[in-house]
């Protein structure tokens, strides 16, 4: 992992980051990573939902709030969040309780003298802070300024309450996955929620590069659901074009074959293999060593091989049985054959691969301790993606904040703090 | 918002060399935003998917595929070959005048012609070149194939796709690359924010296994964190509250997510069992996870029994999370994308008219823009002749020699 002072394509932006979940603190780690200053603005209660779950069972350990370092919340809980601390590296924490007139005095001040403002409350608690577009705008015109609900801020759904689990659905793309003849399966993870939060830092983007060349700011309304439609655009265009629906086929691919996913050796172990062509087809008869039904006829051609699909996969299914899912992809791609383990998280936190990359980082926390985190999703020569700082401490950057951007006097920032406004661990 | 008003990428210019999905949905996105996108594809052939349905009434041709036509909105067409010396002289020129390169061939391979980043950069200190490839441009699987199934399965996502008792699934269409494709552009406007400041360009390596496992992140910590695995749950929510779960109904499918207290007390006034309100069984989020199959012979006798519709429209006035499911052909209908006037309808010479998805996201000040793929070489007298000052017979000496 590098470290350490290296140019910051975005240093010099500043940006508010209200939002809770998945979706929109990535949509401000993007950003964060680019080494912009990303402010994240807690209430002092913002981080109660871990707080106040005691540890769990181990039974109940994939549950949302309860990642803490082996299980351990430890003296500070809502520091040790494993999702939280991954959510928020390279930012800083400010808490404000936005209810209070006080800190929404701060957070016009911050307004003011930052570039980037990204929330995803519903519309109505903006308008109710006076911190709508229209507001701010009058406040820094150049603000950009980003709001991302399900449905968007407006239309006969605008008001929609969602989760990323309902916006799969409804976007059309879980209507993609599911077993050949079978209903339609939402995907494991609730990937709408990092899709929407990659799109955000998109859409920050592109409106910053504009505000570089024109100074002027503008406001974004992006619907969760919206933002992943494109990403199956080629199903919509061919069903605008021929009125037909894609038909669910498993991990089949419409046009080569064989393409699947084949058991291994040991529990719940599978191999991903795609092979798109004959000459693909020849090296994987010869890494199986030309068994003789790799000579049938009914498998000699594509046309041939999509036809009798199903008993080229129990051919291939006894092939892989008795090996290791990692030998196999090895062994397949060393003959130049699309083939992958199907990993599991721990596959992905441990590969080989990833770590020569300098993916995988070593993130020392002062209160959560050194664990392994996902580290740069893309690579820049001239800019790159470094840690700069892991996850903030409940309102670790307070005083910096209200202070040295803010400029106001110690006896003004001290009220605030005996005022509850101002927390570094939530109220009891 | 007038057709006049500004758009944010104005001014600036990208090329692109692909074979896959990666590179021109990237560059797709800088189309829309208003670049000037020069594709290059091989002359005679032109681009892969020319040759990849599904095409207009399934009849295959060079200018009807889908996938060609969605991917490519926007952009100029080029023919150039770049096996050949001319050709390859030819694209260094375009270099000179260019911010931006996409590419998504194997690793090593624009090297092979001689178009490697280190040339590129002596013609062109000011070039952000991006590379989107399955495995990145190192490291030990750099030269391993790829496709959207290999990336699920790398990045754990596949792992949790499907019935517990069944093979793992690849999800849905080609969304890794496409993923990976916005993680470009994102970069490629970092880089191009930066080079305002400095006046340099840069080298991008995005790597669709890197960018794709981020979209399983929150398993990943739990694994280094408490060193547990997920596992497939279908339809239900892999991580211990139920529900959070896709249910068929009277007329299809409905989305229905319940997490806190209130949400359940509202799910059995929905489904009117009042009698359960203060059932201890179900109280918990996590206690239902174990019984989900129990509180499922519950729901699904109401749910059968109204549309889709009917359950969305009462579970919100409930403040009940939940959404339609739509196919293709019900998102074109849907009342929410249809009142924010979602889709764009585009015209080209050979589909007619044809309805695409709009934009990722509205921006107040700048517009978005969808206009049709360019046919094959259609601007090559364009490129050729006004932006490289090519002379009419230079332009012929090269198509006589098929370099374009």
């Amino acid at each position: 992992m590098k470290n350490g002072a290296t140019q910051s394509a975005l240093a010099g932006i500043r940006v508010l980051d209200l939002t809770r979940g998945w979706a929109g603190p990535i949509g401000g780690r993007f950003l964060a990573d680019f080494g912009a200053e990303v402010i994240k603005v807690e209430a002092p209660t913002a981080r109660g939902l871990a707080s106040v779950d005691p540890p769990q069972p181990l039974e109940y350990m994939r549950i949302v709030h309860a990642a803490y370092p082996d299980n351990d919340p430890g003296e500070e809980p809502y520091n040790r969040y494993g999702a939280f601390n991954e959510y928020h590296r390279n930012k800083l924490s400010l808490t404000l309780d936005l209810t209070a007139e006080e800190s929404r005095k701060i957070f016009r001040y911050l307004a003011l003298i930052s570039d980037v403002v990204l929330e995803n409350y519903s519309a109505r608690v903006m308008r109710n802070f006076g911190f709508d577009y229209q507001s701010l705008r009058k406040l820094n015109p150049g603000i950009i300024m980003v709001s991302m609900p399900g449905f968007g801020t407006y239309g006969p759904q605008g008001h929609f309450v969602s989760y990323g689990s309902d916006i799969e659905p409804n976007a059309g793309i879980t209507n993609l996955m599911g077993y050949r003849g079978s209903g339609p399966l939402r995907h494991g993870e609730a990937y709408a929620d990092p899709s929407a939060g990659v799109h955000a830092a998109q859409a920050i983007l592109t409106a910053l590069f504009y505000r570089r060349r024109t100074g002027r700011g503008q406001y974004v309304d992006l619907a969760q659901s919206e933002s992943m439609i494109g990403l199956i655009g080629e199903h919509i265009l061919a069903y605008s074009m021929n009125g037909r629906e894609p038909e669910r086929i498993g991990n089949r691919h419409p046009e080569f074959a064989p393409q699947g996913c084949y058991r291994c050796r040991g529990e719940d172990k599978w191999v991903a293999i795609s092979i798109s062509n004959d000459e693909e087809w020849q090296s994987f008869c010869e890494v199986l060593g030309y068994p003789d039904w790799t000579r049938a006829d009914e498998f000699a051609t594509r046309e041939a091989r999509r036809a009798n699909h199903d008993r080229l996969d129990a051919h291939i299914s006894q092939w892989t049985a008795d090996k290791d899912y990692k030998d196999v992809m090895h062994s397949l791609q060393a003959k130049g054959i699309a083939a992958a383990a199907v990993f599991t998280n721990q596959d992905v936190a441990e590969d080989p691969h990833l770590k020569e990359r300098g993916y995988i980082w070593d993130v020392p926390h002062p209160s959560a301790g050194v664990r392994q985190f996902l580290g740069a999703p893309m690579q820049l020569s001239k800019t790159p993606i470094v840690l700069h700082r892991p996850a903030p401490t409940l309102g670790q950057h307070n005083q910096y904040i209200v202070r040295e951007l803010l400029g106001m006097n110690p006896p003004d920032a001290e009220r605030l703090k005996e005022a509850g406004l101002m927390v570094t661990r939530p109220p009891v | 918002m007038t057709a006049k008003a500004p758009q944010a990428l104005h001014g600036i210019r990208a090329l692109e060399i692909s074979q896959g999905f990666a590179a021109p949905y990237c560059t797709r996105n800088f189309a829309s935003f208003g670049a000037e996108v020069v594709k290059v594809e091989p002359p005679s052939r032109g681009d892969p998917f020319r040759h990849s349905g599904p095409f207009l009434d399934h009849a295959p041709h060079p200018e009807t595929s889908a996938p060609f036509l969605y991917l490519n909105t926007g952009k100029k067409s080029i023919t150039l070959d770049l096996e050949s010396g001319a050709g390859v002289e030819t694209f260094k020129r375009l270099v000179e005048k260019t911010d931006v390169l996409v590419e998504d061939l194997p690793p090593g391979r624009m090297a092979d012609m001689g178009l490697g980043y280190d040339t590129l950069k002596g013609i062109n200190p000011a070039l952000i070149m991006a590379s989107i490839t399955g495995f990145g441009q190192s490291g030990p699987y750099r030269d391993y194939k790829s496709n959207s199934m290999i990336s699920y399965a790398v990045t754990g996502l596949m792992y949790m796709n499907g019935e517990p008792d069944r093979e793992p699934l690849a999800g849905s269409g080609h969304i890794p690359e496409y993923e990976a494709a916005i993680h470009a552009y994102n970069a490629i406007l970092a880089a191009l924010f930066w080079r305002e400041a400095s006046g340099e360009g840069q080298r991008i390596d995005v790597s669709v296994m890197e960018a794709m496992a981020y979209f399983h992140e929150f398993a990943i910590v739990v694994w280094t964190h408490v060193g547990l695995h997920n596992e497939r749950t279908g339809n239900r929510h892999p991580v211990g509250i139920h529900p959070l779960s896709l249910y068929p109904c009277k007329d299809g499918y409905v989305s229905i997510s319940v997490a806190t207290p209130d949400q359940y007390d509202n799910l059995m006034l929905l489904i009117e069992r009042p009698d359960l309100l203060d059932e201890p069984r179900y109280a918990d989020r996590h206690e239902r996870w174990n019984l989900a199959d129990e509180f499922d012979d519950i729901l699904l006798p109401w749910l059968m029994e109204h549309t889709a519709d009917e359950i969305v429209a009462r579970a919100q006035e409930l403040r009940i999370p939940s959404g339609r499911f739509n196919d293709c052909g019900q998102l074109m209908t849907d009342p929410q994308l249809s009142a924010r006037e979602f889709w764009i309808d585009v015209e080209h010479p050979l589909t007619g008219r044809q309805t695409y998805p709009g934009p990722p996201f509205k921006m107040s000040e700048t517009p978005y823009r969808l206009t049709r793929a360019p046919l094959l070489g259609e601007h090559n007298e364009d490129i050729y002749a006004n932006r490289l000052g090519l002379g009419p017979e230079e332009i012929s000496r090269l198509e006589a020699a098929k370099v374009i």
